[in-house]
């Protein structure tokens, strides 16, 4: 019997146990300190809005873990002792193993503006994140978020779902323009006002100011605004819950540095998921990218090449998918938010009913380099057939119905995007 | 700045029709008691016509000020629609509603004996004779209160959806067939002397097609009898084959049918409380294909039964034969075409096609005339009528609404959502295909599944959902914050997992 310890029961540690523990010689311990089970960290949105209840956010029925006799552990790994391999646990338990998997995840970035410790001052990460901010939600009418990124959205979206009063500091001039193209992060912003949301760009946190009571009771914004609130959301991104490792021999640099087969530089040692970094990376790709199905891959790969199928991680191309309140988002390979030199976009919007299309091609073949979709739906498969293949613009455009998966009914914006190329892209691009 | 100021007018607007509802509904229990606030000739229409333009307004005080998009905000938080006191209450209301109906018609004034209608019954004669000439029953009541209730919150359904085309066009499909055949069209062929007929339902779930009083009603009301006779025969085995094998068979359950009307409308707001957990999935296989091995063989008993009078061009055994050759050949077929896919499912299928071949052999050659099953033919479809008619499809089916979810009838004991379901399963071009790895396990598509089908499970895996039971909704898609699911009518109905 392999002893394979795993510590995290995010996406990454889960999916990992699980096809693991399907191979008879091995036994899984799950260990976590956040929950006693696996949970979709991506929902927990859903919860604090009533969309569903908290034992919804499991994907796994219960039954499934004791079927695969995967042994799970509520506690916390205080200590790593590498060179006997053996785990010490807050409770004073100690777990010998003989494969270790770092799946520790993320924790939320923080600057340490004056008042950060103050009470009612909240994240949103960790189930615990979520019990504290329903905690504070009757003592809230005004909350303040900082961070204009995908997590601050969520939670701008959460709050007004509870009638509570928004204001959304965003640092850039536009809402996550370091990702969307002007055009697009301009259609967001529109959306995220008509959402009751006081959305103020360019404005950066100075200070969150206390109420008298340690508690927060308003923010100072770089503006000299002084704004009253009840509750502050930092939202400012993730970085890898590495911090207790530092000590150890273990090869850290902003994340857990791995090979393509997700070894760390201890032997027998792993890491995947958030905690990881990448020594090589794919062209356009990172080497910490803290996504779900980036984790559900490597959770994939780390237990075939344990199980004795050595199986590189390898990235492929790009995508995501998000939700800016009721405008989805889709993307697939690279699509920066400006041209380069050598590269141009395609845009067409629809402003009224919040869709926007955006390909970026090459100028000189005209090999179209990624997508960006917003508020209409593409097929994944059939993006990537197109990016894969250098597929020319023009011919994309016209097979543009192979992409759609929006509801029967409701691709009738194919026709004005292809009438709208026809009209736009051959006067600009005429020889 | 939070537009605090027009959501309040909105809110005034919305209590004020919240008020006309209820006035309504208090001058309904009102005449029930036989206290006349207007005259007949007017509230037996113009009731459930203010109903309609009140749900109406107050759909466009809830809506219309949002930003078009999903909103099952609270949810889980109302009381109403998360199974506390209020949703207990209503339950009980409703299944007392129905018990009355079915079982004690007098109590809502159905006159006996040629005594005239009372209360509630008799505010609708108005309109009944108006469209039929005759009073109204406790059916036609029952029709008017379930027409209404299919506009008045198919609006809202509208209003909800109102972003997503397929959603509108599948309500406003139920919404017409309700209205013009279920309702209207019937009631005007009687006042023209001809057999009430509902084109757009079909045995098994039209149970009585086959019982002998309406074959015989059909076969001599003439050219037009003989082809409404003709019609349900098509619909059962040429239409509804045919248009299952295309698109699923949501193009009943959720664009036609009537309980799949009800459901998607009145019962929209239930929809997430179908059990998800893998027991419920078990009882509702064993149950519903139980249900329909008992209707078919109850039909080919009551058919058999008064073709032994002799009066008829069939004799009773090649009618029996014909019968199980129909079921056996597409069973056998099914087996040998789709042998890899159905493993565990061939037993069942198996099994239940040799019960059924047993009863009806048995029955054939050993009960007595006018019997089915040793039982008389009168009390058997009596016993089913009461069951499956009345306590399932009613009691339980709408009553448990606020517990169970708004498809218990359809889950568990529609024996035409069986076959279809059967038909759908092996033999149709639908299937719900999932995009890609972009799936986040959040798990909205399994809690607004009204059919308690675990959506995400497939999804988180990358399958197709390839379910007997999905009725095409839309909804796991529709609430799928990452565009993750469509639903499809493939090219083949082979491969589609």
């Amino acid at each position: 019997m392999t002893r394979v310890a795993i510590i995290g029961n995010g996406v990454a540690g889960a999916t990992a146990a699980l096809h693991i523990a399907r191979h008879p010689n091995y036994s899984v311990t799950l260990i976590s300190d956040e929950t006693p089970y696996f949970f979709a960290r991506t929902a927990l949105m859903y919860v604090y809005m009533g969309h569903i209840r908290a034992s919804d956010l499991k994907p796994y029925p219960d039954t499934l873990w004791d079927k695969y006799h995967i042994q799970r552990i509520h506690d916390r790994v205080t200590d790593i002792d590498f060179q006997h391999k053996h785990l010490h646990l807050a409770e004073g338990n100690t777990i010998p193993y003989d494969i270790l998997i770092l799946a520790t995840g993320s924790i939320p970035h923080r600057i340490d503006w004056p008042g950060i410790h103050l009470d009612r001052v909240g994240y949103l990460y960790h189930l615990q994140d979520l019990h504290r901010l329903e905690h504070w939600t009757p003592h809230i009418r005004h909350a303040v978020i900082v961070g204009g990124g995908l997590i601050g959205i969520e939670l701008a979206e959460m709050l007004r779902s509870r009638h509570k009063q928004v204001t959304f500091l965003v640092r850039e001039s536009h809402f996550w323009n370091i990702v969307l193209s002007d055009s697009e992060a301009q259609l967001i912003d529109q959306h995220i006002r008509e959402h009751g949301v006081d959305l103020r760009l360019n404005t950066e946190l100075e200070e969150i100011v206390d109420d008298g009571s340690g508690k927060v009771g308003a923010v100072r914004t770089s503006s000299g605004d002084l704004i009253p609130c009840q509750y502050v959301g930092i939202t400012i991104g993730v970085k890898p819950n590495v911090q207790w490792l530092r000590d150890s021999h273990l090869h850290i640099d902003t994340g857990i540095v791995v090979d393509e087969f997700l070894r760390t530089n201890i032997e027998d040692v792993y890491a995947i998921g958030d905690c990881a970094q990448l020594q090589h990376t794919a062209p356009y790709r990172r080497p910490i990218e803290p996504v779900w199905y980036t984790a559900r891959e490597m959770g994939q790969c780390v237990a075939a090449t344990i199980t004795g199928n050595p199986t590189p991680y390898r990235q492929g191309l790009w995508y995501n998918s998000a939700k800016f309140f009721d405008i989805e988002y889709q993307t697939y390979g690279y699509v920066p938010p400006h041209p380069d030199p050598e590269t141009d976009d395609f845009l067409w919007q629809d402003p009224p009913h919040y869709r926007s299309l955006r390909i970026h091609y090459r100028r000189d073949n005209h090999a179209i380099l990624g997508i960006n979709a917003l508020g209409l739906r593409l097929r994944q498969e059939q993006c990537h057939q197109w990016i894969q293949q250098a597929t020319p613009l023009p011919e994309v455009i016209s097979q543009l119905p192979l992409a759609a998966f929006d509801p029967e009914g409701n691709t009738s914006y194919l026709r004005d995007i292809q009438q709208y190329f026809q009209a736009q892209f051959y006067t600009t691009n005429s020889p | 700045m939070a537009p605090t100021h027009t959501s309040y007018r909105y809110k005034i607007v919305r209590h004020i029709a919240d008020g006309i509802i209820f006035l309504l509904l208090a001058m309904l229990a009102l005449r029930w008691m036989d206290i006349r606030v207007l005259p007949d000739t007017l509230s037996s229409w113009g009731i459930p016509l203010a109903f309609v333009l009140a749900m109406a307004l107050r759909a466009w005080a809830q809506y219309a000020h949002r930003p078009p998009g999903i909103h099952n905000n609270g949810v889980w938080f109302r009381p109403l629609t998360s199974r506390k006191w209020p949703a207990l209450t209503l339950s009980l209301l409703l299944t007392s509603f129905y018990v009355v109906l079915y079982f004690y018609p007098q109590y809502l004034g159905l006159g006996s004996d040629g005594a005239p209608n009372r209360g509630l019954i008799a505010m609708f004669d108005p309109l009944s004779k108006a469209l039929s000439g005759n009073p109204a029953s406790q059916w036609f009541v029952y029709g008017v209160f379930y027409t209404t209730a299919i506009l008045g919150f198919g609006i809202k359904f509208l209003m909800k959806y109102r972003h997503n085309r397929y959603q509108r066009w599948r309500t406003l499909s139920v919404m017409f067939f309700q209205l013009g055949f279920a309702f209207l069209l019937p009631e005007l062929l009687m006042a023209l002397n001809k057999p009430y007929y509902n084109f757009a339902t079909f045995w098994p779930l039209h149970y009585y097609y086959f019982d002998q009083w309406h074959v015989d009603q059909l076969l001599r009301a003439g050219l037009l009898g003989k082809w409404m006779f003709f019609w349900g025969l098509a619909m059962i085995f040429i239409l509804s084959p045919y248009l299952t094998y295309r698109f699923g068979k949501r193009w009943f359950c959720s664009w036609v049918c009537g309980c799949g009307g009800l459901a998607e409308t009145a019962g929209d707001p239930f929809r997430h409380l179908s059990s998800k957990s893998l027991r419920a999935w078990q009882i509702e296989r064993y149950l519903i294909h139980s249900i329909l091995v008992v209707a078919v063989a109850m039909t080919i008993g009551v058919i058999e039964s008064y073709l032994r009078t002799g009066q008829y061009w069939l004799t009773p055994r090649s009618f029996v034969v014909l019968s199980l050759l129909v079921v056996t050949l597409p069973s056998a077929w099914l087996l040998f075409t789709q042998r890899e896919q159905l493993a565990r499912d061939a037993r069942i299928l198996l099994a239940a096609v040799a019960l059924l071949f047993s009863i009806v052999l048995v029955n054939h050659l050993f009960s007595p005339n006018g019997e089915i099953f040793f039982v008389d033919a009168g009390t058997v479809r009596k016993w089913y009528g009461f069951f499956i008619g009345s306590i399932f499809s009613g009691v339980i089916g709408v009553g448990f609404y606020p517990i169970m979810g708004s498809r218990v009838w359809c889950r568990f004991g529609c024996p035409l959502a069986a076959i279809l379901g059967i038909q759908q399963k092996f033999f149709s071009r639908f299937r719900i295909t999932v995009n890609g790895g972009q799936c986040i396990s959040c798990g909205n598509c399994s809690v607004y599944c009204e059919m308690g089908i675990d959506v995400r499970d497939y999804a988180q895996r990358g399958k197709n959902i390839v379910r007997a039971s999905c009725v095409g909704c839309g909804i796991c898609a529709a609430v799928c914050p990452r565009g993750v699911l469509r639903l499809e009518n493939g090219p083949s109905y082979k491969n589609k997992a």
